[in-house]
């Protein structure tokens, strides 16, 4: 399953955010926040104590099902009266939850997070990020491995030269798309597809921010 | 009319090229002293862009500097921090000044250099890179409007024949030259009973190689290499040769060692020539090329 992985602010950086504002409402999310543990029940706990600490007031604190979902603030309004006390809500959501109580809500919205990637879990605890949504899908030509996702430099002829052991120029843990790519067309026996010029990547996919409608039956 | 570069390419000598760095800011005087240095020795000199993605004076410029010295540049161009629309008006402009060779290059990772937080852009690769250059010598652009007025390059690429695992290396040199690199300037090569196994299969290719040379200065930095550059490997026993240099004499030893090499490729006919790489230490690359007996 596919999830939005989060990494939460620098407190300094939460509390500059939330400077002149005294009174803050703390919402977490029962999703993806949850499962990164960045955003779920005791995280919640946990800045509503670090908030007391630097002395804000807590008006409140809770955790929504799914923050990015649309009944998220039918759900908020049984806080109603504790929400419209704080001068701001904090969202521990990813941005999509923030977004969607910004729309919703009509308070001031902060952010705890940064949200990082949609990635997927590979192993207990561990996320990678392997499709960018870009739009112009390549990976019938890549044995099913995104080189514009999982190559640092989005590149879809080859390595650069920055390769190393099979790793990332970046990042000795990151292992080397291209690397991956040509291991597993070799497997297939399909390397003429790596061995094939592919042209300049279509950047045209869908032009920013996306937009789909499911056309009239 | 084809550049100096490629009409010494395809004289058959035994081709040499050096690097000028740009400057970090817009004194300029070193760079000029070294084209000077430089220019009637070496046939051909690279100006690298944004080395280890350190932003530095633009190789567009570094390259008019060397043109304007009396010098043959090699302009050096990455697909990191430009898109097809600059690369292409970079290249007319080149061309317009009668810069005519180019050495297409991906770019380090901007995490590498000294602006971390810009935005990399690798909206092309270098075999891409390299075939806008060709498509652009047919009188049109990338997205086949006419030009009024084409370019003509030499172009080249890199390769790393030391990279491990080698063989998607070679698929992508083999792109290279399939989208039209005339010349291939390899990463550094220190283990030459290797790189004649690499020559072995690049020989069937039509492109002129010239073995990438650095100057060893310690035998710390050669230690450096090893662990940190991507398909450099000093091999010990040169390492130990470097250790062992007397206090003082380090670079006198590395002059020595490059000088060795660049002989043996010469006398072996190994390959076409070589990209002599003295990093911040291009003062001394006549010295190399007399220590190679080329001077």
């Amino acid at each position: 399953m596919i999830r939005s992985i989060t990494q939460q602010k620098p407190m300094e950086e939460i509390e500059h955010l939330l400077e002149g504002m005294d009174r803050i409402f703390v919402i977490g999310c029962g999703t993806c926040t949850t499962l990164t543990r960045t955003g779920g029940v005791e995280q919640v706990a946990a800045m509503a104590e670090d908030l007391s600490a630097r002395g804000k007031v807590l008006t409140g604190t809770t955790v929504v099902p799914v923050a990015c979902d649309n009944l998220a603030a039918d759900i908020l309004s049984e806080f109603g009266a504790r929400m419209n006390q704080a001068d701001a809500l904090l969202v521990m959501s990813c941005a999509y939850g923030v977004q969607t109580m910004a729309s919703q809500l009509g308070q001031m919205v902060v952010p705890a997070q940064n949200t990082l990637f949609i990635g997927k879990e590979n192993a207990a605890g561990q996320f990678n990020e392997i499709c960018t949504q870009c739009g112009t899908c390549v990976i019938g030509e890549t044995g099913g491995i995104c080189p514009v996702t999982t190559c640092h430099k989005g590149l879809v002829n080859g390595p650069c030269g920055g390769t190393n052991n099979g790793k990332c120029e970046i990042d000795s843990n990151k292992d080397c798309a291209w690397t991956m790519i040509y291991n597993r067309l070799k497997e297939l026996d399909r390397l003429d597809s790596m061995r094939t010029y592919k042209k300049p990547r279509n950047h045209l996919g869908e032009p920013g921010p996306g937009k789909f409608l499911i056309p009239a039956e | 009319m084809p550049s100096a570069f490629k009409k010494a390419l395809d004289s058959g000598k035994f081709v040499v090229t050096s690097e000028v760095a740009p400057s970090k800011g817009t004194n300029l005087e070193k760079m000029a002293h070294h084209v000077e240095l430089l220019k009637d020795k070496v046939d051909a000199m690279n100006v690298t862009d944004h080395q280890s993605s350190v932003m530095r004076f633009p190789s567009l410029g570094g390259a008019l500097l060397v043109k304007e010295n009396g010098g043959e540049p090699i302009l050096q161009m990455t697909c990191r921090d430009r898109n097809r629309l600059a690369l292409q008006a970079d290249l007319m402009f080149a061309a317009s000044r009668g810069i005519n060779n180019v050495l297409c290059l991906t770019g380090d990772s901007v995490m590498l250099g000294d602006h971390k937080e810009a935005k990399a852009v690798f909206d092309l690769d270098s075999s891409q890179l390299v075939a806008a250059v060709r498509t652009m010598e047919r009188g049109k652009d990338m997205a086949g409007n006419e030009l009024d007025g084409a370019v003509k390059f030499c172009a080249g690429a890199i390769v790393t024949p030391e990279a491990n695992p080698i063989e998607p290396q070679l698929i992508k040199f083999e792109k290279k030259i399939e989208a039209g690199a005339e010349f291939i300037q390899t990463q550094a090569v220190y283990d030459l009973d290797n790189f004649k196994k690499f020559m072995d299969y690049a020989r069937q290719f039509d492109a002129k190689i010239l073995a990438g040379v650095i100057l060893l200065t310690s035998a710390g930095m050669a230690r450096f290499m090893n662990k940190n550059v991507a398909g450099v490997m000093v091999p010990q026993n040169l390492i130990d040769e470097m250790a062992a240099a007397p206090k003082g004499g380090a670079l006198k030893k590395g002059i020595e060692i490059a000088g060795r090499m660049i002989a043996q490729i010469k006398e072996e006919q190994i390959c076409d020539g070589v990209h002599i790489m003295a990093i911040g230490k291009e003062e001394v690359v006549p010295d190399i090329m007399s220590a190679a007996g080329l001077l």
